[in-house]
């Protein structure tokens, strides 16, 4: 294997890593802050298709982004609504949230599109790979010329946005005062409660960064990754995010190299297909399932335990 | 807050929560451009007005059934099986396998190996994720969808690299053998000249989801068993104090709910398809989801939730055969009815409590 070929795959891995990272900071939002959300492949998958929808019709990107954002976010609100108004059970909420991205994007596609539940393709109007300074300057250099041209260069505007997302969040929650109340409301709520802060407006605060988060993801699927909304074009990334959150346990850096992690494994799988270990062969499908194995040997314990938030789950009902 | 009427708790608020579910459905029928009447029409008469469509409806049914109860007994533990999914395509694999390698001499004893295969294999797949939350404490969503993930995965490999037969270029297993074939509807009910259920997959097991949902009421409200997995539901620390392991009850209550699940397979893959098919649960494990919730997680309740499901399922395949509406209407539907009769619950809840309430007080 020489470098080109090294170089090539972690060139997928980053763009098959950058949707799992996104969503994975969205969970880790929410999660942080008690509210458990396994929408996060809905609101993706929502996002994907108005994104592409919008940007389709009116042939403007930034217009798509930003329906892809809102419609993400309509999608955090019900969850908002039903697990922190209506004090609900978030995994169902979560759980109908899906279903409904997935089953309403389908029906709305075909109305508008009529090409069986995916949007015509984008053509040009899509985000387009960044050159960075320098790079093609710089591309004859041995080594470092590659790896900068390849692999940190050439990445649509929203991979940036998404690695930029990891320090910003890191310092939102460990060097903001919005931050320390976040990670308290996510561990004790009547404590939070107790000194005054609203518990109800910093969920749904938290709960509308993931939906912005997801909104970026899903965009970023349909108008960066590919060109255009394809059915279930999610295909389980929402899950994945959510494997690598407790990967991560809940920290935004171990969420980077989880997510990275992950996509790997998916870039890895894609180009090989099935791989000859010297006559023992991986078959394809472990590899697919790969992130899932991984993610039951953490919760086993093998690795260390993985504590999530300690009042993940369950709706705050103030004292009376 | 005082207490509803036990009626309006069993009837009115899944009866409110399906109304707005439908009013919702409507409204989305409306904004595609088609008449919700029509379709509603439509929906009846390919599902219900004739009896091959009877067939249709009782087959799905009996897939919800087996999935419903499933949800619902882990329900009674306080534990979420969202796994059904994947316990349902381990059980569908069991069929297979007692089909396709045991030479059966009757259908009667291949109906009775494949059960045992079906629920042994839907039981085992829930074994893992309840040793988890039982020893580990590592949460049962959390490890059950990612063993959906992985039953997809291993039944994909298996059927493309094991089970496939040489030549063949679909991922399925080989047809069973003719002595495996359950009776149908059709076999079962049709006389001389007049042929009832034409055509159409249901078949004996849905008798056995009846008897199953039988034995779950047996189980939940009659038995020692199910007064442990109750108060575990109820109070874990309570049940704790009687005497009630906690991790006795999660294991035992999720390789029921498990082999439930996997019975679906006996209807699906040994009923209906005669082989085994890559994505064999058809999303029936999710359907079972919707189905406890609406269904009160009692078995009367997930049955009729399951007719119900199973007219909307095949009256959502007549409607997208002869509209414009395609079947993911179906899948709206289903995360409507989740999001109002689960997630929602308390806002069709607190107003009718406040009702109650004052109309007590009038009449005090």
């Amino acid at each position: 294997m020489d470098l080109n070929t090294i170089l090539q795959v972690l060139d997928s891995t980053v763009r098959l890593g950058t949707p799992l990272l996104l969503m994975c900071l969205a969970g880790l939002f929410s999660e942080r802050a008690g509210i458990v959300d396994i929408g996060l492949e809905g609101k993706a998958l929502v996002a994907a298709f108005f994104s592409a929808a919008i940007a389709y019709s009116t042939g403007s990107l930034m217009l798509g982004l930003l329906a892809g954002i809102l419609s993400s976010l309509v999608l955090s609100l019900i969850h908002g609504v039903a697990s922190i108004t209506f004090r609900g059970n978030q995994l169902i909420s979560g759980v109908a949230l899906n279903f409904l991205a997935s089953g309403l994007t389908v029906l709305i596609a075909q109305d508008w599109f009529g090409q069986g539940g995916r949007t015509p393709s984008l053509g040009d109007v899509r985000f387009h790979e960044l050159t960075l300074p320098f790079a093609e300057a710089l591309r004859p250099v041995p080594v470092i010329g590659p790896i900068y041209y390849d692999l940190i260069s050439g990445h649509s505007i929203l991979v940036y946005v998404a690695f930029l997302c990891v320090p910003v969040t890191w310092w939102v929650l460990y060097r903001t005062r919005f931050g320390l109340r976040l990670r308290a409301v996510g561990e004790n709520p009547a404590a939070v409660d107790t000194a005054g802060i609203s518990v109800v407006r910093l969920r749904f605060s938290a709960i509308i960064i993931a939906g912005v988060l997801c909104g970026l993801a899903g965009s970023y699927l349909a108008t960066a990754l590919q060109a255009g909304f394809v059915k279930e074009m999610t295909a389980g990334r929402g899950y994945i995010a959510l494997a690598a959150l407790i990967f991560a346990k809940w920290r935004p850096w171990y969420a980077l190299s989880a997510t990275m992690l992950f996509g790997l494994l998916q870039a890895v799988a894609l180009r090989y297909q099935n791989i000859d270990l010297g006559g023992f062969i991986i078959p394809v499908q472990f590899m697919n399932a790969l992130p899932y194995i991984l993610t039951i040997v953490i919760l086993a314990g093998f690795v260390g335990a993985a504590n999530p938030p300690r009042a993940g789950g369950d709706p705050y009902v103030k004292e009376r | 807050m005082d207490r509803m009427p036990a009626w309006a708790d069993v009837v009115l608020i899944p009866l409110i929560s399906l109304i707005l579910a439908a009013i919702l459905s409507a409204l989305a029928i409306l904004a595609i451009g088609e008449s919700p009447a029509e379709a509603f029409y439509l929906m009846v008469d390919g599902a219900l007005m004739r009896s091959s469509g009877w067939g249709y409806t009782l087959y799905y049914a009996t897939n919800f059934i087996f999935t419903g109860l499933a949800v619902s007994v882990a329900f009674h533990a306080k534990l979420f099986n969202i796994g059904g999914e994947g316990q349902a395509a381990l059980g569908g694999l069991g069929v297979a396998l007692a089909c396709l390698y045991i030479p059966w001499p009757h259908w009667s004893l291949a109906l009775l190996g494949s059960a045992v295969g079906a629920a042994a294999f839907g039981a085992l797949w829930a074994l893992i994720p309840a040793y988890l939350q039982a020893k580990r404490g590592s949460h049962i969503v959390i490890t059950t969808i990612m063993f959906n993930f992985i039953a997809a995965a291993l039944l994909n490999y298996l059927l493309v690299n094991v089970l496939r037969p040489v030549g063949a270029m679909e991922p399925a297993s080989a047809s069973f053998a003719a002595a495996t074939h359950l009776p149908t509807f059709q076999s079962m009910f049709s006389s001389e000249g007049n042929t009832l259920f034409r055509g159409s997959p249901a078949n004996i097991t849905f008798f056995i989801a009846l008897i199953a949902c039988v034995f779950v009421w047996l189980l939940i409200w009659r038995s020692k068993l199910g007064y442990e997995i109750r108060s575990q539901g109820y109070s874990e620390s309570g049940a704790k104090y009687a005497g009630i392991s906690p991790s006795r009850i999660i294991i035992i209550a999720m390789l029921i709910s498990g082999a439930l699940s996997g019975m679906m397979g006996v209807n699906a893959t040994q009923g209906a398809a005669g082989r085994l098919i890559l994505n064999s649960a058809e999303g029936a494990g999710f359907i079972g989801i919707a189905v406890a919730l609406m269904g009160r997680n009692h078995p009367f309740g997930v049955l009729l939730a399951s007719l119900l499901f199973g007219f909307l399922y095949q009256g959502g395949a007549e409607l997208a055969m002869w509209t414009s509406i395609p079947r993911e209407l179906i899948i709206v539907i289903q995360a409507l009815v989740i999001l109002f009769t689960g997630a929602l619950d308390n806002m069709v809840r607190w107003p009718l409590e406040a009702l109650f309430a004052r109309l007590r007080k009038k009449e005090a």
